[in-house]
């Protein structure tokens, strides 16, 4: 099947459909996506989306701009993350005049809570900075977006698994995908493509991910010759609940929440004496861990507890009624008056698909656009986390350069002719469904899965060292080779769940691959990167951006610099 | 502990009706039955087939028929379910594969109520302001997942598939409901239609089945009152 667009984008989470609104009224667009646009993983944000309105006290951009910057260990682009904290204010006032609905402050205006990372006056208290709608912040942007999309009467693919990127001469041709319903493959002929594909967290054994969460459009676009940027610092949140992984929102702790470990101790006072349980989660993830690792963890085993049992009960339900859910339905205890078991739960990659400050994806250390190829969210690396995205940020970042792209996409598409279609577009995507079905051997699925997601957790988590990282090395190398033995089940044609998850696990392990390799050369500590044979940040040899490239000869490392505008690096402290 | 899962299954490419295949599943009390229909799907037999996401409650993918109840797979934890557990799709829509339906319907329908914000006057350069009692008016309906369990448990959808159904009418009252929004006379004429609001017979089927806690029939009581006091 053939289809032609001005611009395709596939992803319908939070950058997407911004992309797709900011879009859609311009040009001809279609979104493909492998869920039903509802069920993206931004729908399971729940904190806060950060943006200084000053509703409730004095606030500025500036002070959320230094401290998305330090909260980053000085990795993020500076030049990046002031667009982000400056066009977070008119986000915000745009979601809400589609119609979110925040919960308000007694005159009617949108309310703000605090938030782990997010102070005033350069360290000096932690701020009222998150907008947030209840504990279900992300579940009403994902909604207001998709609303707005159907009243633009926006044209959507649903359940299209993207399976290949095309390019000729240099320029993006457009995209090829696979209907789950049907199992033909589209080739969607398209002047401007933005990948707005989401996380990879489902790498990890423990992790608040989504299972979609797979880092589908990383991997196309990593074999497809573009690099990956630093992804080697995955963030791991604090508050997971324990075994489950499942997150309880920062917000727990911005409404007062409070970690204890076995002796009942508020622990964060040794690590963060100013910040305390609102530490960056880099810092508080370690602190757990180091804890456990002491003998502190709760029982002697390896988690401790999230206290919320004096905030009461109106709170609880009023202000965090999901995770209050989260926590009787799957762990059958009563935050208003029991500990919760937490730990710490992969959350976030703060690397991605590597764009400039308008979403379009750069090539190399000079950052030279690949012309028609953007990205966005999740699955892109402007760099506006650094080495350790806050809180809330997220939010901002897949609206901001979700419409960023979108509107640098719209006068690209205005400009340009269609790139010529390469002869048989889909002939990669072909082979790669027809490899994964031809298979040969008596591997499991589940079983090669498990040995990539818990290795992963065991030697390239929250803390790391070179002996474990080599290990993982050569642990990738076994996982690929027994991928290569697992045989389809599944013959049927339509809706074939288990080629469309084997297809999202060989995408996870090229993923590892740049992970690994980019800690292992990454001699420092920074951020959620935390080496325990190099525990001190080095900005003489590392203040800079790791690229990842995939080649014949395995993973290719080159570095670019960090653009540094109003903030020089100092000491982080909290 | 050991579970016994019977699972009603059908590939259409295969097979001409659909038929009940078993598995025994080692478990944990407190893991969900998504878990042991991955453990399945892992790990027994890789052609097993549903949708599923963010594995706890908030996405609305695996909505199903858990021992003849409607519920998400990712909410029903085993330790409540019984020794052998029966899992079937949903009822009302065509299956597409075992435990997979043909959702099209279902969001046609959700769109047929402009389930969207809509203002005719000016935009303001901040926010709009909204009182947190106003605010509060509508909160139990913004909870909706969109996963279908209220609208396949409805006895009235199941006797005439051109109802509306519950979740549309959710996501009107949403709106219906909101102080700022200007498009409730629009959404109440739709919901006035001979196939919209009316057709609900007050059964509570979708009160149960909500995996969010939303009273439905509550919320499709008010905008049948609001219809009333309208004509009046």
């Amino acid at each position: 099947m053939l289809q032609r667009y001005d611009a395709v984008i596939v992803g319908a989470g939070g950058a997407g459909l911004m992309a797709a609104l900011n879009l859609s009224a311009q040009a001809r667009v279609a979104v493909i996506s492998k869920l039903y646009p509802v069920r993206s993983h931004t729908g399971a944000a729940q904190g806060g989306i950060g943006a200084a309105l000053g509703n409730l006290e004095e606030d500025h951009w500036e002070w959320h701009m230094f401290y998305t910057i330090k909260g980053g260990d000085y990795l993020a682009d500076q030049d990046a993350v002031e667009i982000l904290c400056r066009e977070a204010i008119e986000t915000v006032y745009e979601l809400e005049h589609w119609g979110l609905p925040f919960s308000r402050t007694p005159d009617g205006k949108i309310a703000l809570r605090p938030f782990g990372g997010h102070t005033r006056e350069f360290g000096k208290a932690p701020v009222r900075r998150s907008c947030y709608a209840a504990d279900r912040t992300g579940h009403m942007i994902l909604q207001t977006l998709y609303q707005q999309c159907i009243k633009n009467e926006v044209h959507f693919y649903d359940e299209f698994h993207v399976l290949d990127l095309l390019i000729e001469s240099g320029r993006t041709a457009g995209v090829v995908a696979i209907s789950l319903a049907t199992g033909e493959l589209y080739t969607f002929h398209a002047k401007a493509v933005i990948f707005a594909t989401g996380g990879c967290g489902r790498i990890y054994r423990v992790s608040s991910n989504a299972l979609a969460l797979t880092g589908d459009g990383m991997a196309v676009a990593l074999r497809r010759g573009v690099p990956l940027e630093d992804m080697e610092f995955f963030q791991f949140h604090p508050t997971g609940i324990y075994k489950l992984g499942i997150l309880l929102s920062e917000a727990a702790r911005g409404e007062g929440g409070i970690l204890r470990n076995r002796a009942g101790e508020r622990f964060m006072e040794r690590y963060a004496p100013t910040l305390l349980d609102l530490a960056p989660r880099d810092m508080v993830s370690r602190a757990i861990y180091r804890e456990v690792e002491e003998g502190r963890g709760v029982g002697g085993k390896d988690y401790v507890h999230l206290d919320l049992t004096h905030l009461g009960r109106e709170v609880l339900d009023q202000k965090l009624p999901d995770i209050t859910d989260f926590v009787r339905t799957y762990m059958g205890i009563e935050p208003a008056k029991d500990l919760i078991p937490i730990q710490p739960t992969a959350h976030y990659a703060m690397g991605g698909i590597p764009t400039d400050n308008d979403g379009r994806v750069v090539m190399d250390e000079k950052n030279t656009p690949l012309a028609g190829f953007y990205a966005a969210g999740e699955c892109a690396c402007v760099s506006v986390h650094g080495a350790n995205r806050l809180g809330t940020n997220s939010l901002v970042d897949i609206l901001v350069f979700g419409r960023r792209g979108a509107r640098h996409a719209a006068k690209f598409v205005r400009e340009n002719d269609w790139a010529l279609l390469p002869a048989n577009p889909d002939e990669r995507a072909q082979q790669l469904v027809a490899e994964r079905k031809n298979a040969q051997g008596n591997e499991r699925q589940g079983d090669v899965r498990d040995l990539l997601r818990n290795e992963m957790m065991a030697k390239a988590s929250v803390f790391r060292d070179a002996g474990r990282l080599a290990q993982m090395r050569e642990t990738l190398k076994e996982v690929r080779a027994r991928y290569n033995g697992i045989k389809l089940e599944d013959r049927s044609v339509r809706y074939n769940t288990e080629l469309l998850e084997l297809i999202e696990l060989g995408g996870m392990i090229d993923i590892a691959e740049t992970l690994v390799e980019g800690a292992l050369a990454r001699q420092e500590s920074r951020g959620a990167h935390s080496r325990e044979d190099f525990p001190k940040r080095n900005d003489a040899q590392w203040l800079k951006h790791t690229l990842a490239y995939q080649t014949p000869q395995g993973i290719q490392l080159k570095y670019k610099p960090v653009t540094i505008t109003k903030f020089e690096p100092k000491e982080r402290k909290y | 502990m050991k579970v016994t899962l019977k699972i009603k299954r059908f590939n259409p490419e295969k097979d001409e009706k659909p038929w009940w295949a078993e598995y025994a599943v080692e478990a944990e009390p407190t893991d969900r039955l998504l878990d042991a229909l991955n453990a399945v799907k892992w790990y027994q037999d890789g052609t097993l087939s549903y949708r599923r996401s963010c594995a706890h409650g908030i996405c609305g993918s695996d909505a199903m028929l858990i021992n003849g109840s409607n519920a998400l797979a990712c909410k029903a934890l085993l330790k409540n379910l019984g020794d052998t557990i029966t899992v079937e799709p949903m009822r009302g829509f065509r299956v597409v594969k075992d435990l997979m339906v043909d959702l099209e319907p279902f969001f046609d329908k959700y769109k047929q109520v402009k389930p969207y914000f809509i203002t005719y006057s000016v935009t303001p350069e901040k926010e709009r302001l909204q009182s947190p009692p106003e605010r509060e008016r509508f909160d139990d309906t913004t909870k909706c997942i969109l996963c279908g369990a209220c609208t396949t448990s409805c006895p009235s959808f199941w006797a005439n598939p051109e109802y509306v159904g519950p979740a549309a009418i959710v996501n009107a009252h949403r709106f219906i409901f909101d102080s700022r929004d200007e498009g409730r006379e629009e959404r109440l004429e739709i919901l006035n239609h001979r196939d919209g609001v009316w057709r609900c017979r007050t059964i509570f089927n979708c009160v149960e089945a909500c995996p969010r806690g939303i009273n439905v029939t509550r919320a499709i009581g008010e905008v049948k009152q609001a219809l009333m006091y309208r004509k009046l």
